[in-house]
């Protein structure tokens, strides 16, 4: 394939339907059957009419090019976005058998609809360049001042709930029931801080989660509450630290850092659903500078996320990073290519440095749950010997000669365990059929639970394989 | 271990009495109880207690370090086949995506990919290619549904996938269908081994390792078989003087002889089975003289006609030649046992005891007292057994032929299993012929045993009918069977000649209503589905797209 824009790959489109039944309506759409005068075009635009069941086919028109993730247009009269006809389009597309076939000009319907995106486009590069003057810049500093000063007394009011808590003792939590947590989380979304809501609600979580839960139960009080103090005295500490604060808190923050260009490698995307909200995140790595940066993308009920980036390609593109120390959220700014794939992987550690880099960032972001590391030649392997006695573990491939430990001989192999959800879901498989029992390097993150591989690639050539 | 912490990863302390062993104490009771360590009692207590909880926590936290690792598995055998090339790789995990219950039933205008897959397996297969290892699971668990998958499912997915499957209990299966659960049988000129392997193997080991012998060297199987045969296991016996039957031969013959007299009836009646299909072989003689005492030529008539004499016994000679004395209830002992000889007869006898006719005069010959049937029946299953294409074409009549009875007089089942004996080419003529006068209700079976994918004439055939059935105004899937069929087995170069039955005609005043909708329906269907099906073959061809 060497048309500019490379065609996508079934996983991919599919990974943009909004439910379950888009993605069979889709799947079914994805045959030349239905389609007729289907095109698509260098600078990215696909098209196609599909017979649906009136007399009239309907028209679709996908722009797969554009930076803020694909956009669909179709004259069905489906709410579901994208819709099974875009699915189907992009699928048939993405199967490259000769279905979709390159094309100069688009058919009159589709150029008018890229027309009025271009024009929208244009029209808000202008307004953004002049933007600025716009907005009040003493308004928004009281409202600033206005929000925090809720989220502070939520934090206080959420201090002493701790304080009560430790008083009486756990072991009445268990008894107390999910109500009063719920009860307190209302109150911290009152006091908009929704990173505390979250918190507080996880807490409500612990008590039946089975055995160790006071433990559980008393490491995350123990960070719930180093956030609260770190809000309250947020003015005593370093810069990036309370940037930390302020974001773990909830407080919109925004991407503020020095454009970094790189050729960034996409090296995971997944989402995480909850009945409003899907996240998606993707992780980058710049395959020159070495950095690895976390895009979040978000889709209300019933659609996907906008942005969709095929795992194993590489663009060139700008990526601005969000303040806050140990912080690798960023937002992507400029493409200056579509994404190719890329021979590239991801420079990889041993599974102690692994460890090792999750505990220094912890050092810099103490609420972190994990951090991301590549690790290279591991064999995933079953450990029978594990708690629910099908557990699984990432053990290095190699002797690890190079960090001799007093307690052990110098030449055991050391392993990271694989975090029980991960360890029961289908990636896991695919992740031991690709190894077969020899080392491959797997992408994920590393954290306190245990290792969630995210990617993996066979020792030999070989791409990219998503386990997510 | 104190804590949950990842499991098997070790906290940086461990002696009893930790800090943070104390903190878990005090917090689980409360500071109104008990006095966090080091610290006053007090409104400030469990402030406290939370900071030194916290330090605890990031502390533990940033120290975890890796555990020692449990034993590596071994390593899966290596696969030697080339890998599939990028569109048939993606096109495989598309048609893996559309799980069975997804599909919406034969309606619709889209393919159901999982009907294509055992086609795109056997393609894959035919090219030798090595299965992605990601994809494995997929594979593995589609073929899990589906018992009739697992054998093209096997093959492709190769050695890593019973790798796999001892790691996970729910692909037992491939363990179970797999010979030897993945262990590499020797090769056949590997005497050593083969003999070690025979004598020392499971079961299905054997069974595996005899067929594989017996392609290599049909003698060299059967010497190893007598090796031990005395001493197998009556049902043991059983199966390994059933895989005689592929490269059966005139050698062969001394040992089915000698199997005649064996101690199990299966046994005997098996041997016999395959002694039979040797027309040169001493029981086929003997078969043959019994016969042809039973059945003879009358010209006292004006038309010479077949009369039949059923045999008044079964001796113990009949016995051992395997004639089973029994009949099933229903039917009479005589002409149970007169079935058992013709079956058994070399079908070239007839020839010569008929005057030098032909199978096709033969045939056509009447046949006195209500006999026709039953010999008949028996030159058909004669005809099949022996794989004697002479016979199965004269047996078979003109595909054309109206009257039901036809010179075979026998039941779609045993057409279906004569055109076996029949050349590929032949075979599609033939059922062609018979779609032609005959329709589509009948056909179903006949198309089963055709090779794919359909030869042109038998493909416009089947298409001419579907498209008589639509103007005769009823439903398509009165015809689903064989227009799933249809979608399999049509040569994807007939998908141009069918676009102009995907439109929808106008109604004709005596059709079910909406009829021609679902028939257009149906087309489209078979036409994309068609397309498909030439993609895949270029993508396994590994042609690059248009």
């Amino acid at each position: 394939m060497t048309q500019q824009g490379v065609r996508w790959t079934a996983d991919q489109v599919l990974a943009l339907a909004p439910d379950a039944p888009s993605r069979k309506a889709g799947s079914k759409l994805g045959v030349a059957g239905p389609w007729s005068e289907a095109g698509s075009s260098g600078e990215g635009m696909v098209w196609g009419l599909c017979k649906g069941s009136g007399s009239k086919p309907y028209q679709t028109v996908v722009d797969v090019a554009d930076a803020a993730g694909p956009a669909y247009k179709c004259s069905c009269p489906s709410r579901k976005f994208p819709c099974k006809h875009a699915l189907g389009l992009l699928l048939l597309w993405a199967g490259a058998d000769g279905s979709v076939p390159d094309a100069q000009t688009l058919p009159d319907w589709a150029e008018q609809w890229a027309e009025g995106r271009r024009k929208r486009a244009q029209t808000k590069r202008e307004t953004d360049a002049a933007g600025g003057a716009a907005a009040d810049p003493e308004a928004a500093r009281r409202r600033a001042e206005r929000r925090a000063e809720r989220v502070t007394a939520g934090a206080s009011e959420l201090e002493q709930r701790l304080a009560d808590l430790l008083r009486g003792g756990l072991a009445s939590a268990e008894q107390a029931g999910y109500g009063m947590w719920e009860e307190t989380a209302a109150r911290m979304v009152d006091a908009q801080a929704p990173g505390l809501a979250a918190r507080v609600r996880e807490l409500g979580s612990i008590p039946a989660s089975g055995p160790g839960w006071p433990v559980r139960l008393l490491e995350e009080c123990a960070l719930l509450h180093l956030l609260d103090s770190g809000w309250l005295r947020r003015d005593l500490l370093p810069a990036g630290l309370s940037a930390t604060v302020r974001s773990r808190v909830g407080l919109p923050s925004s991407a503020e850092g020095r454009p970094t260009r790189d050729r960034w490698l996409v090296l995971a995307q997944y989402d995480q659903a909850d009945s409003r909200l899907t996240t998606r995140r993707t992780w980058l790595y710049g395959t020159e500078a070495g950095h690895t940066a976390l895009l979040l993308s978000y889709g209300a009920a019933g659609r996907a996320p906008a942005l969709s980036l095929p795992v194993g390609l590489a663009l060139d593109a700008e990526l601005c990073a969000y303040a806050g120390d140990g912080q690798l959220r960023a937002d992507l700014g400029e493409q200056f290519t579509a994404p190719a794939p890329s021979p590239v992987r991801p420079k990889g550690a041993g599974v102690a440095e692994a460890a090792a880099r999750y505990g220094d960032a912890l050092g810099r972001d103490p609420w972190l749950e994990s951090w991301p590391v590549t690790l290279s030649r591991v064999i995933p392997t079953p450990d029978e010997a594990s708690g629910s006695g099908s557990g699984w573990q990432l053990a290095d491939a190699d002797d690890d000669l190079a960090r001799p430990h007093p307690a052990r001989p110098a030449s055991e192999r050391l392993a990271l365990p694989i975090t029980p959800q991960a360890a029961s879901s289908p990636g896991l498989w695919r992740l031991a059929a690709l190894s077969g029992g020899a080392p491959v390097t797997v992408f994920g993150e590393c954290g306190h639970r245990g290792f969630t591989p995210l990617t993996a690639w066979p020792e030999g050539p070989g791409e990219a394989v998503a386990l997510c | 271990m104190n804590g949950p912490s990842a499991a098997g990863a070790t906290p940086t302390s461990t002696t009893t009495g930790d800090p943070w062993e104390e903190l878990v104490t005090v917090a689980l009771l409360g500071t109104d109880r008990r006095t966090p360590p080091g610290h006053s009692t007090g409104a400030d207590a469990p402030t406290a207690l939370l900071d030194a909880a916290a330090v605890q926590t990031v502390r533990r936290r940033a120290g975890l370090r890796p555990a020692p690792a449990a034993a590596l598995p071994a390593r899966a055998a290596d696969d030697p086949r080339p890998p599939l090339p990028a569109p048939a790789r993606r096109r495989l995990a598309m048609l893996l995506t559309d799980r069975p219950g997804t599909g919406g039933g034969r309606r619709g205008t889209a393919p159901d990919l999982m009907e294509l897959l055992p086609q795109w397996l056997a393609g894959a297969n035919a090219k030798g290619y090595a299965a992605p290892p990601d994809l494995l699971p997929a594979l593995l668990d589609a073929a899990r549904g589906r018992t009739d998958l697992r054998p093209l499912a096997l093959t492709f997915a190769g050695p890593r996938a019973l790798w796999l499957a001892r790691l996970n209990p729910d692909w037992k299966f491939a363990l179970r269908a797999a010979p030897g659960g993945g262990t590499a049988l020797p090769a056949p000129e590997e005497g050593a081994d083969v003999q070690r392997l025979w004598e020392e193997g499971l079961f299905a080991e054997r069974v595996a390792l005899l067929a594989r012998v017996r392609a290599h060297s049909p003698d060299a199987a059967r010497d190893l078989l007598a090796t031990t045969w005395a001493a197998e296991r009556a049902e043991d016996r059983l199966m390994f003087l059933d895989s005689l039957r592929s490269g059966l031969g005139d050698a062969d013959e001394p040992f089915l002889e000698q199997a005649l007299s064996d101690r199990s009836r299966n046994v005997r009646a098996t041997a016999a089975e395959l002694l039979s299909a040797l027309p040169g072989s001493a029981l086929a003689a003997r078969m043959a003289s019994r016969a042809a005492s039973c059945v003879a030529v009358d010209r006292t008539q004006g038309a010479a006609t077949i009369t039949v004499e059923a045999p008044h016994e079964c001796d113990a000679g009949m016995e051992r030649d395997g004639v089973a004395a029994k009949p099933p209830t229903g039917r009479g002992e005589r002409s149970w046992w007169l079935g058992q000889l013709v079956e058994a007869a070399p079908l070239g006898c007839w020839t010569a005891r008929f005057g030098g006719r032909t199978p096709e005069e033969i045939v056509t010959l009447p046949v006195a007292d209500d006999w026709q049937r039953e010999l008949h029946a028996a030159w058909c299953r004669a005809a099949v057994r022996q794989r004697d294409a002479v016979w199965s074409r004269a047996l078979l009549g003109a595909p054309a032929s109206p009257d039901a009875g036809g010179p075979g007089a026998v039941s779609l089942s045993e057409r279906a299993k004569l055109l076996g004996a029949l050349p590929d080419g032949e075979r599609a003529e033939w059922v062609a012929g018979f779609i032609a006068t005959r329709g589509l209700s009948e056909a179903f079976q006949l198309l089963g045993v055709c090779a794919q994918p359909w030869a042109e004439a038998l493909g416009r055939a089947v298409v001419d009918a579907l498209n008589i059935a639509r103007d005769a105004g009823s439903y398509p899937w009165s015809f689903s069977g064989v227009m799933g069929l249809a979608e399999r087995c049509l040569d994807p170069a007939e998908a141009s000649r069918l676009e102009g039955l995907t439109a929808t005609p106008d109604e004709p005043e005596d059709a079910a209503p909406g009829a021609g909708g679902y028939w257009s329906e149906a087309f489209q269907r078979l036409v994309s589905t068609l397309r498909l099906r030439q993609a895949m073959r270029d993508e396994l061809r590994g042609a690059q797209a248009r």
